[in-house]
């Protein structure tokens, strides 16, 4: 694909150098010389000095010819004007950043309006994938898909487990539990199970439900759920917000220490249910002092490296919690990666490896009418998504009354931005995007999951 | 720095160089020429130090400028020295300076020649020695770039430091699509020409190497007579090619990507035609008074774009023309054709940047607050750039001082002296007096040809890659 990256600051570079190794062409645009040369210099790809939201410029960068534009500059609304110019000049997919909160509650009225492919919001992302890290016991494996927004949690079941000869259409009833069983892996075999499939300890098997269930669900089947309650942040960054708003929404105790009184303030403000604390945190009985040691889990998520590492450090020494770090310059990642500083937490990783999900996805689906594609377990299951259009046989019939063929689940239906995890008496609609788990290879239309 | 990886690149560069010679080794089979195996014995030497080399897997993959700078200066000379073997082998060079210096003006596209009687050549020679200069055209570097993946990211550091011009750019993201892009166009030109001096009734063999002359904007002619025996048309096919690949290939581009409203644009090309009309009228009117207007008109076209595109070709001896004429020429020797072409001399973008200096300097002098930034293609000039074009003409005017100083120790007549080193620096061919284009560099001692040698080199990889190599800085740890 011909890609036009606008912005070169460490998220722009770290996905042209990815972009570039996977085999697409790639033409980097961005305003300062000196950061289009040092890009130039170590990767094969083409740059261009000048504003990315400037047509003339887009055009010099080929946006006639380019697929895929992604606009990851530090400004939101350079970003969406890129998006908008390059959405009407060629007729490529669209990615930006847009990381303002408050562009944040909109955004899903912005995405549809601009033809925007994908926003992404680093801070948000992160917090998302920091709150799942932290709700969840370690035995569980989580992949995402949906561009992020579905989890499936992969899991081994344990000896005596009430799992062990169940039969699938049962966990409802026998469990009182809604988890939606996708895939189920039994020794070297990889099947997607119906109703009537049934469960057997050592199965790995991986589910999709909301967290809620999901936890509940682990609890009856013998999982550990050792599930933390007590939570500190250090520095109260917009990361800090998002996860904490997760955290809180979930149950969870959450302290924060800020240094600036007034962004403490405005934290109280939009965090009531948290606990702020206005200290400087790298004092060294502040941490003792508002409780690290009785923490399970510790986050250091100030704007300064070098802060987070010593205090994650000290965390570390000084509690059993499960101790994040948040690292943005990723230059001595050798070094770092030998202290014992917990997960590392890099949202410029996080924006890019999603945009590079989402860019494979795109491109795995390309003259189908599949939306995206993803590959699950080892590339031997696929899940897809598709749009519900009109001419779609099975609008408005329950699941359950549908014959679907053998090893096709319908595993999520996203509505509207909501999403639903369907049992058998769940529908689907016009505009719905649902997503099927399958072993069968070459779906190409919502249809063809029917048996004729 | 990186060894290893240098001696990689080395190594295909001999492997490259064994397989271009096949085609003289074609050519002597042709005309049952005994001397072709020379070529043999190089190429068994080519392969012997050169898949070793390249089979060997380099320790790293690190690859900076330094080592594009030092991979490109060594891999020139070792290019010279192996392709001087065969006229040596064979004794049809018996001298191996004079060897050297044949085969250095050949890869450099210079087109000076030692030789007095270039018919006594064998043809497989005559065709090794033209076709060296549409590989040293284009460049033999980026040949491989097109072909393999020598190194991956870093190799706009190869690029930059074998590319003629100031800043040098790709098409297109990728360096190996944007290299191929470049010999398409080139080997598509070439054909071209072929084609249309075929169809004046020109002999394959002569339309082939002087196609490559052209092409490269090399000038090794294969008869004592230089172009002069050639029709009319045959002239002015040669020189309209001439012209053409004198041109910054970005505009072939382009107008293949039917953008030719930007390719006529480009502002160098601009001043190249204009510059190129202007000396043709000058000329014109100078000579016209001796050989009436259109045959003068003819051979100042001729000339003009021979000179100016570091050719070489000549259609008569410009010995003979007025001093005016001649002073235009030289000048046009050292103003060169575009960046991003063939030809070699200072560049013409690098000539219109230094004017433009000039007007930025006036302004600051008489307005101590002036701010004026310099632009090209309606383009921002990086200071960065303008600096090093600044270094880059004071280098070269250094090292033409240290060349004439040399070359005077030989005591030929001061216009021989000074249009030896510009027409060597220069890539052009040919000077005035002795070396004049029926004349030769046979007569200048063995010292004298080595100066003429390291500016040839100097001249066509733009200085620069060759001083890095005699720097201590880039050898020490």
């Amino acid at each position: 694909m011909n890609i036009i990256i606008v912005g070169c600051g460490k998220v722009g570079v770290t996905l042209a150098e990815q972009l570039d190794q996977e085999g697409h062409n790639i033409i980097v645009v961005d305003n300062k010389s000196s950061a289009i040369d040092s890009v130039t210099n170590f990767m094969d790809v083409m740059g261009i000095v000048g504003s990315g939201a400037s047509y003339h410029v887009l055009l010099e960068a080929g946006i006639e010819n380019a697929d895929l534009l992604i606009a990851v500059t530090g400004s939101d609304e350079l970003n969406l004007l890129c998006c908008l110019i390059a959405r009407k000049a060629g007729s490529c997919h669209t990615i930006a950043r847009v990381r303002n909160p408050q562009y944040n509650d909109e955004i899903e009225f912005i995405k549809e309006e601009m033809g925007l492919s994908m926003t992404i919001n680093p801070e948000l992302e992160t917090a998302v994938d920091m709150a799942a890290l932290i709700k969840l016991p370690s035995a569980i494996d989580i992949d995402t898909f949906a561009k992020g927004k579905v989890e499936l949690l992969k899991f081994q079941v344990p000896e005596n487990s009430v799992l062990n000869n169940i039969k699938v259409m049962d966990l409802s009833s026998k469990l009182h539990s809604k988890v939606l069983v996708c895939i189920v892996e039994r020794e070297d075999q990889i099947f997607i199970p119906s109703g009537s499939s049934l469960l057997y300890a050592n199965d790995i098997i991986s589910i999709v439900a909301s967290h809620k269930n999901a936890i509940d669900f682990f609890q009856k089947v013998g999982i550990l759920v050792n599930s933390i309650k007590n939570v500190m942040l250090i520095g109260g960054g917009t990361l800090t917000v998002y996860l904490a708003k997760i955290l809180a929404d979930s149950g969870i105790k959450v302290s924060i220490i800020e240094q600036n009184t007034e962004r403490c303030e405005e934290l109280s403000d939009l965090l009531p249910n948290a606990m702020i604390f206005n200290a400087n945190a790298t004092e060294k009985n502040v941490l003792q002092e508002e409780g690290v040691e009785d923490a399970e889990a510790f986050a250091s998520l100030t704007n300064y490296d070098e802060e987070n590492i010593l205090l994650s450090l000290y965390a570390k020494k000084r509690s059993k919690a499960k101790v994040f770090t948040k690292i943005t310059r990723m230059t001595y990642d050798d070094i770092v990666g030998e202290l014992p500083l917990g997960i590392i937490i890099n949202p410029k990783l996080v924006t890019a490896d999603r945009i590079l999900q989402h860019i494979r996805a795109m491109e795995n689906s390309k003259g189908s009418n599949v939306e995206t594609l993803y590959k699950l377990v080892d590339n031997k299951v696929e899940a897809l998504e598709f749009y519900a259009r009109s001419n779609a046989k099975l609008l408005g019939v329950p699941l359950e009354k549908l014959q679907i063929k053998p090893d096709i689940l319908v595993s999520c239906i996203n509505r509207k931005g909501r999403i639903i995890i369907p049992n058998g008496q769940d529908h689907i609609q016009v505009g719905d995007t649902v997503i099927i788990v399958t072993t069968i290879r070459g779906l190409n239309d919502l249809n063809d999951i029917l048996q004729q | 720095m990186n060894k290893s990886i240098i001696l990689h690149v080395l190594g295909w560069i001999l492997n490259f160089e064994a397989a271009f010679m096949v085609l003289p080794i074609i050519v002597a089979l042709i005309y049952g020429e005994k001397s072709g195996y020379a070529f043999l014995i190089t190429i068994g030497i080519c392969l012997l130090i050169g898949l070793p080399l390249a089979l060997f897997k380099p320790k790293s993959r690190i690859f900076y400028a330094k080592e594009g700078f030092v991979s490109v200066a060594l891999g020139w000379i070792m290019l010279s020295f192996i392709g001087a073997l065969p006229f040596y082998i064979s004794g049809q060079i018996p001298h191996f300076v004079d060897a050297m210096f044949e085969i250095i003006s050949g890869f450099t596209t210079t087109g000076s020649s030692i030789l007095s009687d270039v018919e006594a050549l064998d043809y497989c020679m005559l065709f090794w020695r033209s076709f060296t200069h549409w590989i040293g055209g284009m460049g033999v570097l980026v040949f491989i770039l097109a072909i393999l993946p020598l190194a991956r990211g870093e190799s706009m550091h190869i690029m930059r430091a074998e590319s003629p011009g100031p800043s040098v750019e790709k098409f297109v993201p990728r360096m190996r699509t944007s290299a191929s892009l470049l010999y398409g166009i080139y080997i598509g030109m070439t054909i071209l020409q072929i084609l249309l001096l075929l169809a004046g009734r020109m002999p394959l063999f002569d339309a082939l190497t002087l196609t490559f002359g052209s092409a490269g904007t090399g000038g090794f002619t294969i008869k004592n007579t230089n172009i002069m025996s050639y029709s009319p048309y045959l002239q002015n096919v040669i020189t309209i090619f001439m012209f053409l690949f004198g041109v910054n290939f970005n505009f072939y581009y382009l107008v293949l990507l039917r953008k030719a409203k930007d390719a006529f644009k480009m502002e160098e090309v601009k001043w190249y035609f204009i510059i190129v009309v202007i000396a043709i009228v000058l000329i014109s009117f100078n000579t016209g008074q001796v050989k009436g207007f259109f045959g003068a008109i003819h051979h100042s076209a001729f000339q003009v774009s021979s000179i100016i595109t570091t050719t070489g070709y000549a259609t008569l001896d410009f010995n003979y023309w007025p001093t005016f004429s001649k002073t235009i020429l030289m000048l046009l020797m050292f103003i060169g054709a575009c960046a991003g072409s063939t030809g070699g001399g200072i560049k013409v973008s690098r000539i219109v940047v230094l004017f433009k200096t000039i007007g930025k300097e006036m302004a600051y002098l008489v307005h101590r607050r002036s701010v004026k930034v310099i632009k090209l293609n309606n383009k921002k000039q990086e200071n960065e750039t303008v600096r090093s074009i600044n270094v880059f003409f004071v280098t070269y005017m250094i090292i033409f001082g240290a060349s004439l100083l040399i070359i005077s120790l030989d005591n030929f007549d001061f216009t021989t002296t000074f249009t030896a080193v510009a027409t060597t620096l220069n890539n052009v061919g040919p000077g005035l007096e002795i070396i004049g284009p029926m004349g030769n560099f046979g007569g200048f001692s063995d010292l004298s040809k080595l100066v003429m040698m390291f500016n040839m080199l100097a001249g066509r990889l733009e200085i620069f890659p060759i001083l890095v190599l005699f720097s201590p800085s880039t050898w020490k740890r």
